[in-house]
């Protein structure tokens, strides 16, 4: 790990001004994925801008009937609240899949979002990777892709995202609200808010230097039955290589966001108007124009049965 | 505390000089990152396992280290030093996390409890005295982690924490057997006394273990 100096931020605001001022900082909350990345040097901070401290683990009501996530909300702490499990019920079981008891512990709400790709080739560093070394190459196009992204890449990167929570957030049409360096706020739509890799793969989202994100809000709960389907190579505590969020209403209309597949949470609108018509339809429209490899072609067919494993269990429910 | 820059060249530049001298543009290694810097040196105090230490310590230094390099509490292992396998697992103010993966200087002021703090081989915590019962270990690298996980996890139980094997969420939580495992499943046993271990948990949290009646 490189050296780097360190410092507790007091507010939100002073957090983002001292990140501007410091191109080579970086904020740390949990730290569950920054130290792990920073251990192996493919994150170099020289200096480290602790925000723990800020008064932002509060899940509150918001007047619209909406729930506001404060940024450093636990990811334990989110699945198990009251709200979420009887209202967003799709956001707890998300998070649930996701990692282990520790570190769900730590990981914060933003951190989750902000989570990097887990592509084998982003994280060996003898290898070539837009992503960590822009300019390098792609070592995944050619090489071992089977975890890999089938849509939404490009000709420099097919690396996924690898959150659960922002599926669900982005099936829920959640809102990530920041601070930027001059105090100034920022609502953007999740749908907006992570980019795709184009020939900027080391651009992951819309974050300008210095800016934080303070909360996560949801809109007023649209009811409906809600599941999150992911499969992986093992029962638990491994990433997806397929998941599904799903929320389908009594008369059959719904939406879903499906993860492992893209470079950020995967969502068609088209997609979702085909719900009432079956998991074929949906696959249809969510996988238009996509790009798989010969290893992870597999996933788009995955993709479907599992759509339709998902809408069986909401069926059954 | 000294910032970026003013620290003399060090041996990482004069190497990165010497790259850009040959002009090879295509080192994966070489993205244009943080300038090399000395190490950053703090003070600052950790509480652990009821007792308050005060330590100077590199900046970097993970909560794992400062407890085994610095402090010789050495029952908590460094398995992967990644997240991944649960051998370093604490409690911090109650909550069960990966010290491999948290910076001692982010910890001050919080309680921190290890293997120690729980039990001693005279005065052992019930969960220790239940992995010695059912024979919860091989090898015995993992079980600190694995015991520190398990208190830690038997008290999100009791704070009616869901997890992925929860049919209800809106139900009470019980520790049925497959919850039980989920809920472990961040402490890896590569020698795979995994069914002593639950055995043990289940014992130790009164409830019933698998394949076994009530």
């Amino acid at each position: 790990m490189r050296p780097f100096s360190y410092e507790k931020a007091a507010t939100p605001a002073a957090a983002a001004s001292a990140a501007a001022k410091n191109p080579h900082a970086k904020f740390i909350a949990g730290g569950t994925n920054l130290l792990d990345l920073m251990k192996l040097e493919i994150e170099k901070p020289a200096h480290l801008i602790d925000v723990n401290g800020l008064a932002l683990d509060k899940v509150e009501a918001t007047p619209e009937g909406g729930l506001r996530i404060g940024a450093l909300v636990r990811n334990t702490d989110l699945a198990a609240h009251d709200k979420v499990r009887k209202d967003y019920p799709l956001l707890s079981r998300a998070l649930l899949a996701g990692a282990s008891g520790q570190l769900r512990n730590k990981a914060t709400t933003a951190g989750n979002l902000l989570q990097r790709t887990r592509c084998p080739y982003f994280y060996d560093t003898n290898q070539a990777c837009n992503k960590r070394a822009p300019g390098t190459g792609c070592g995944a196009l050619a090489g071992f892709s089977r975890q890999l992204a089938v849509i939404g890449t490009s000709n420099t990167c097919i690396a996924t995202h690898p959150s659960d929570m922002a599926i669900a957030m982005r099936a829920l049409d959640a809102v990530v609200d920041t601070v930027q360096p001059d105090g100034a706020q920022r609502h953007v739509a999740i749908a907006d808010f992570h980019t795709l890799p184009g020939d900027k793969p080391q651009v992951e989202n819309v974050l300008k230097p210095g800016e934080l994100i303070t909360s996560v809000t949801l809109p007023k709960p649209v009811g409906g039955a809600q599941v999150y389907h992911k499969v992986r190579d093992r029962a638990s505590y491994a990433f997806a290589l397929v998941s599904v969020g799903m929320i389908v209403q009594k008369d059959g209309t719904g939406r879903l966001a499906v993860g492992g597949v893209a470079p950020k949470p995967w969502r068609v609108e088209a997609a979702d108007a085909e719900l009432p018509r079956g998991a074929k339809a949906v696959a249809a429209k969510l996988f238009a124009g996509a790009k798989p490899t010969h290893d992870n072609e597999f996933k788009i067919a995955l993709t479907e049965r599992v759509i339709e494993a998902s809408l069986a269990d909401l069926r059954r429910a | 505390m000294q910032g970026p820059g003013d620290f003399e060249v060090s041996r990482r530049d004069v190497l990165k000089l010497g790259a850009a001298a040959t002009a090879v543009p295509l080192v994966a290694k070489g993205q244009a990152g943080s300038p090399a810097e000395a190490p950053v040196s703090t003070q600052l105090s950790l509480n652990v396992n009821g007792k308050v230490h005060a330590l100077k310590l590199d900046t970097r230094t993970s909560l794992l280290d400062a407890l085994r390099d610095h402090l010789q509490l050495t029952g908590s292992k460094k398995g992967c030093d990644h997240g991944q396998c649960g051998a370093c697992t604490v409690l911090v103010n109650g909550r069960r996390i990966n010290s491999c993966l948290s910076l001692a200087v982010m910890h001050a002021g919080d309680k921190i409890t290890t293997i120690e703090g729980l039990g001693t081989p005279n005065k052992m915590h019930a969960m220790q005295a239940a992995f010695v019962k059912h024979d919860g270990f091989q090898c015995g690298y993992c079980t600190p982690g694995q015991i520190c996980s398990a208190v830690g996890m038997l008290s999100e139980v009791k704070a009616n924490v869901p997890s992925h094997a929860t049919t209800d969420l809106t139900a009470p939580c019980a520790l049925t057997n497959p919850e039980l495992r989920e809920r472990m499943s961040g402490n890896i046993c590569r020698c795979g006394a995994y069914s002593n271990i639950a055995e043990a948990i289940a014992d130790a949290a009164g409830v019933p273990a698998a394949g076994r009646s009530a």
